[in-house]
Order: structure tokens, then C-alpha cells, then sequence
């Protein structure tokens, strides 16, 4: 591929996305876009290329801008996050939601939904003391074919044993010839849309708690201060960021700082999560299990 | 050092599964069926199992439900690791007492994982 090929390829996915596209990343660009050329019926990546350079809007685009993206996830990935959301967070926003008895979650960047329904089930376990509590899950993704899975909530063998526990994978999936769907209450739960996250993220309303994992990584610094700086504006006063395990605000004009003792959440410095955080003790945010 | 137990009558799986689990730093023992595990944890309990269903002379499921009542048979955790994928069979192996199940085949990610999830890493 000709380097003034890429560096179109690369500046088109970043402005429409984010994502940074290395140098180093000739083979991706390559291994992912020829099935785009194929679908739009274009003999190569040369041709491909000579068609972006006549249009930037478009179809096209949007299949180049999707084909680059990296949808790795898995249900309850890395569980430390998961814990400390029902231990710390949950017991926090239920305290303080007493009257309202309703909780917003945001799944800024959920792939093929395993971890808003990863968060749907859990809400699920805690049982009867929130019976009576509504929980709004909404998530999104740039990409509308992981969507797409993440709507169907069918899942193979290989994803469902990586991170679903045995026990809440035969009560929540029905097996499907050999995959796996989750049941239509679980599905439910969660509302998919199509967001970009440098687009108008206000459109999805205000949040007690965000999952934004994983994506950030892919973002250089200026567009990651944009986004948490987006992500902030729709979070409530005393509400909870989770970002993945490689990001941080560190660095990053933010109002978000990380919560003590907690890691991988983020809040507002003098908000309650904070102050409430430290008093949890170390033996329960050590806790590992899920059931 | 703490110790696995693999359970299986193919050598091949065997080899495989206590590769991954030494990676995990783990060391590993080895039984070709049921009865033998059984003999092998009542000498000396191991932390983990990683268990076959089907094999000759003793199952997993018996072996597990003898386990369970043996002393001190209730520290291990029990990993299933078979290529029955019903839930049918999930729900008789955690009725049974298995702390997590896995359906061949498997990788060092998944396996990973369950030690994860049961509290072993
Ligand atoms: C690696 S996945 C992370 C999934 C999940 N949050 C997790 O941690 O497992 C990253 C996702 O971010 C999405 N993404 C990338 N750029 C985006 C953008 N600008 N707006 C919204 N989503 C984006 C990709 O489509 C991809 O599905």
C-alpha cells in the first residue's frame, strides 16, 4: 500500500472516529478494507482509495470507518470493575436514589453488548431488596454491525465461557444449536443506539454511572480529553466513571479524578462516591466472586 | 506451590491442560479416571480439578459427588472441563458441587478466566 494511501485512510478514520491508525498498521488497514473494496464492488484497495479521495461522506466511509475498529470484549471483563460496581457504587447510588428509585447506566462504547449485559445481570442477582428499583441501561457503539450481535444477545461457546460464569450462563442463555441467546428479560434490559462518541453525546441524556472502557486507548490525548470532557458533561454531579484498565484522566484537563481504593472508576472529587469509597472495606473490594 | 489435579482419559488432553495450568503457576498432578483422582486426593488434597466427564471405571460426576463427602473433600475447587455442552449437564455438575464448568474445547484465555472467577487468581 502506497504510503499517501494509508495516511488518506488513517486521517479519514481518525476525524470520523478517533482512532489512531500507527504506521505500523499497513497489515490491518489491508486485512480488514479488502472486504470493504469487495462489497462496494471496487477492483482493489487503490480503487478503494481513489473513490474516498472523490467522496468523504457516505457509505463507503462509514464501512471503512467501522471495518477499522477493534471489538474485542468479553462478559465481566476483568471482573475487578464488575465487583467494585456492586460493592462500592451500587450500595452508594442505592442510598442515595432512595426516592427516586431509578438508576441510568451508560455503556459508552459496548461492542457486541457483552458488558451492558454483563451489568443487567448482575443488577439481576442482587434480587429482591431492588425488586422494586428501575434500572435504564443504555448502550452504544460507533459500529452499527456489533449492534446488530449485541440486539440478537447470541453469543458461541467461545464467547460465553470467556468470563460467563458456569452457573449464570444455564440461568440466564438458552442453548441455540451450538450457541447460546440470553433470555428476552435480560435482552430487555438493555437499549442499543448508534452513538459516536465525538459526536453530540448529549442527545443520550444524563448518567449516574458510565462504562467508557477500552476505547479511549485507541484515541490520542487531545481527542481523549474531548471525549472524558464530553462523558463529564452528561454524568451526574455525584455519578461514576469506569474506564478501562490501560486509560486514566492522568494527564487530561478533568474534573474526574480516580476514586481511592477503587480502581478504575473516576468521580468528581468532592462527590459523595468518593468519600464513600475509602469506607468500604479492603476484604470486600478484594472479593472476587460474582455469585 | 499450589497443586492442580487433571482428570481425563486422553493423554493428549492431559498434556494440554497442565501445560496451560503451569503457566498459571501451578503445579500439576494426573489421573486417567475417577477412582484414581480419588485415591490421589485422599492422599493429599489439591486446590483445583480440573475434571472430565466421561471416562472409563469412574466419572466426573461420581468422582465429584465422592469427593464432596470425603474429609476435607470440600476445599478443592472443582473445574469441570468436557465436551458435554448441555445445560442440563451444567446444572447436574453444579448440583453436584463444580465451582465452574468448561466446554471443550478450551484455551489458556478461558482457563485463565474460571481460575479468576473461583477465586484462584
Ligand atoms: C475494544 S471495544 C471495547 C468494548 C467494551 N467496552 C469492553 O471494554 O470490553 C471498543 C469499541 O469502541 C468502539 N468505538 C471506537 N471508536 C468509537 C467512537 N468514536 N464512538 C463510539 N464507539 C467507538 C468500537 O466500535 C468498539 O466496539
Amino acid at each position: 500500500m502506497k504510503p499517501e494511501d494509508f495516511d488518506l485512510i488513517a486521517g479519514i478514520v481518525k476525524s470520523k472516529s478517533g482512532l489512531v491508525l500507527g504506521k505500523d498498521k499497513t497489515y490491518l488497514v489491508t486485512s480488514r478494507l479488502t472486504p470493504v473494496a469487495r462489497k462496494h464492488k471496487l477492483a482493489d484497495l487503490s480503487a478503494l482509495v481513489s473513490a474516498l479521495r472523490l467522496r468523504r461522506e457516505g457509505e463507503l466511509v462509514h464501512d471503512v470507518v467501522e471495518a477499522m475498529t477493534t471489538n474485542e470484549t468479553s462478559f465481566f471483563r476483568d471482573l475487578k470493575p464488575f465487583d467494585a460496581f456492586r460493592d462500592v457504587v451500587l450500595p452508594y447510588m442505592v442510598s442515595s436514589r432512595q426516592k427516586q428509585k431509578k438508576l441510568r447506566i451508560w455503556c459508552a462504547a459496548c461492542s457486541t453488548g457483552q458488558e451492558p449485559y454483563s451489568l443487567a445481570i448482575l443488577l439481576r442477582e442482587q434480587g429482591g431488596a431492588l425488586a422494586n428499583w428501575r434500572f435504564d441501561i443504555v448502550a452504544t457503539d460507533l459500529n452499527g454491525a456489533v449492534l446488530e450481535r449485541a440486539r440478537s444477545g447470541r453469543y458461541t461457546q467461545f464467547e460465553v465461557q470467556r468470563g460467563m460464569p458456569a452457573k449464570l450462563l444455564v440461568k440466564y442463555f438458552r442453548k441455540v444449536d451450538n450457541d447460546w441467546q440470553l433470555n428476552p428479560e435480560i435482552r430487555s434490559a438493555v437499549t442499543f443506539r448508534e452513538q459516536n462518541l465525538l459526536g453530540n453525546i448529549g442527545a443520550v441524556g444524563r448518567f449516574d454511572v458510565i462504562f467508557c472502557r477500552n476505547v479511549l486507548i485507541y484515541f490520542d490525548p487531545s481527542t481523549k480529553e474531548r471525549v472524558i470532557k464530553s462523558l463529564e458533561g452528561v454524568l451526574e454531579e455525584d455519578g461514576a466513571l469506569f474506564l478501562g484498565g490501560a486509560e486514566s484522566t492522568v494527564g487530561i484537563r478533568s474534573n474526574l479524578k480516580p476514586v481511592k481504593n477503587v480502581r478504575g472508576c473516576y468521580a468528581r472529587a468532592d462527590n459523595f462516591v468518593t468519600q464513600f469509597a475509602p469506607a468500604i472495606p479492603q476484604r470486600v473490594l478484594n472479593s472476587r466472586a460474582l455469585v | 506451590m499450589r497443586t492442580c489435579l487433571v482428570v481425563d482419559d486422553s493423554k493428549v488432553v492431559r498434556t494440554v491442560a497442565q501445560r496451560i495450568v503451569r503457566e498459571l503457576d501451578f503445579e500439576t498432578r494426573e489421573s486417567i479416571n475417577g477412582l484414581e483422582a480419588l485415591e490421589s486426593c485422599r492422599k493429599s488434597m489439591p486446590d483445583v480439578v480440573l475434571l472430565d466427564w466421561n471416562m472409563p471405571v469412574m466419572n466426573g460426576i461420581e468422582f465429584l459427588r465422592e469427593l464432596r463427602t470425603s474429609p476435607g473433600g470440600e476445599r478443592p475447587k472443582v473445574i469441570f472441563c468436557t465436551t458435554e455442552t448441555d445445560a442440563k449437564c451444567i446444572e447436574e455438575a453444579i448440583t453436584a458441587g463444580a465451582d465452574e464448568y468448561v466446554m471443550k474445547p478450551f484455551d489458556t484465555e478461558i482457563i485463565r478466566g474460571k481460575f479468576a472467577q473461583v477465586g484462584l487468581l
